[in-house]
């Protein structure tokens, strides 16, 4: 577990697929390991090249066969996110999810979530887009600073 | 094998694929930004949950077809998705009318399977739902945008609604496939969404200042018979664009 903690979420580096909740179950033996790891959403296109990452990793570490099983229930949630994780977020100017007391189930509409600026701290922000550059943000605006910002949703 | 879970997941599996690959042809073409993204992501998640129905079609059916074998090798009478989805995407309004119409179902649909008694399918409606649920949200907000907004937005939203219309009635299509399964608790009888969906549906339709259109216009049997292979124009020039490379180089690999 300790090795893949240095592995990097392909699309957001400065947080380890551990720290996103993805590693759910890790198993060696005598140089065999078997990795169980659960999608974040069922089209992220960084499942693959986080597979190929886990592989090359432990083999660098001596393993001789590594399998990668997915592991679809029960499914990969935000509240799985270390506080590590969401700490590397902020610092990188992403507005880490916010916990799970924000509803994010069903089908009514509601309010977008008040989401705190990652740059100044302001809750004076508002919903741009209801996706950011990857199928996980969405894309904010900070009133007090200016700034627009990516929001890591609830999910 | 299972012949009738072969179907049913080979339904969803199609549905998911095919209103992907339309979604998909707005990358590029978005009217803004931000909108061309969120609907490149939708179609994401969509293509995400089409791998996994027809993996599972493909290990039902138990003979080596994989997601892409199925995908890429089949014509359009082999496909099984809703006619709704297969639509050319049309203006913007039309594309989000297709998009409510289905999300909403979708949703109500993914919520009773993720239910089912069997674990694959439970667990594939599960991961998909909590998707869905904010697809179905979005596309629900932008109903109420359009219809809501100016007097053009308005007539052109009416006029989308009216034109997916037709196609919703298929969505809630009992046959032999769905009762049997549904008699084994795997799937719900899809008549049994249809009163969560008009609720829903006519919600969103009021809040939106729209008319929603007669429900027996959703139900003529000629706007219907995609879940058994009979399709319109439309499926045939997708398959021949989202199959051009595996037909023209077979087995073509990145």
């Amino acid at each position: 577990m300790a090795w893949l903690e240095r592995v990097p979420d392909p699309e957001i580096p400065v947080v380890s697929i551990v720290d996103l909740g993805i590693v759910r179950a890790v198993h060696c033996e005598d140089g065999v390991c078997e990795v169980t790891i659960t999608p974040t959403y069922s089209g992220c296109p960084a499942m693959r090249a986080i597979e190929d990452d886990i592989v090359n990793v432990l083999k660098a570490h001596g393993m001789t066969q590594v399998r990668v099983v997915t592991r679809l229930a029960p499914a990969w949630t935000t509240d799985w996110m270390s506080e590590r994780g969401r700490e590397a977020l902020r610092n990188y100017g992403i507005a880490p999810p916010r916990e799970r007391a924000v509803d994010i189930s069903g089908i009514v509409r509601r309010a977008d979530p008040d989401v705190p600026c990652p740059q100044c701290g302001s809750m004076r922000t508002r919903l741009i887009s209801a996706f950011g550059s990857t199928a996980c943000k969405a894309l904010y605006r900070c009133n007090a600073c200016g700034e627009p910002f990516d929001y890591f949703k609830a999910h | 094998m299972d012949d009738a879970l072969f179907e049913y997941a080979l339904r969803m599996g199609d549905t998911t694929l095919v209103l992907s690959h339309r979604l998909s042809e707005w990358t590029g073409h978005g009217p803004v930004l931000e909108e061309e993204l969120a609907l490149s992501n939708v179609s994401l998640d969509l293509l995400g949950q089409a791998r996994m129905w027809l993996t599972l079609a493909g290990d039902i059916e138990g003979r080596g077809r994989d997601e892409d074998k199925l995908a890429y090798l089949r014509d359009a009478p082999q496909y099984r998705n809703y006619l709704l989805v297969e639509q050319d995407n049309g203006h913007y309004g039309d594309t989000m009318a297709r998009q409510f119409l289905f999300d909403t179902w979708h949703y109500f649909l993914l919520e009773k399977l993720s239910a089912s008694t069997d674990e694959r399918v439970a667990a594939i409606a599960a991961k998909g739902l909590k998707e869905v649920a904010y697809h179905a949200r979005r596309s629900a907000d932008l109903i109420v945008r359009l219809g809501d907004g100016t007097d053009d937005s308005h007539a052109r939203m009416q006029a989308a609604l009216e034109g997916a219309w037709r196609f919703a009635g298929e969505l809630f299509h009992d046959d032999a496939v769905t009762r049997q399964l549904a008699g084994q608790g795997i799937v719900p009888l899809h008549a049994e969404l249809a009163p969560h969906w008009e609720n829903h549906v006519r919600g969103v339709i009021e809040e939106a200042t729209l008319s929603l259109p007669p429900v027996q216009e959703s139900r003529h049997p000629a706007y219907a018979g995609g879940i058994a292979g009979r399709h319109t124009e439309a499926l045939g020039y997708l398959l021949a664009e989202m199959q051009f490379l595996q037909r023209a180089y077979p087995g073509a690999s990145w």
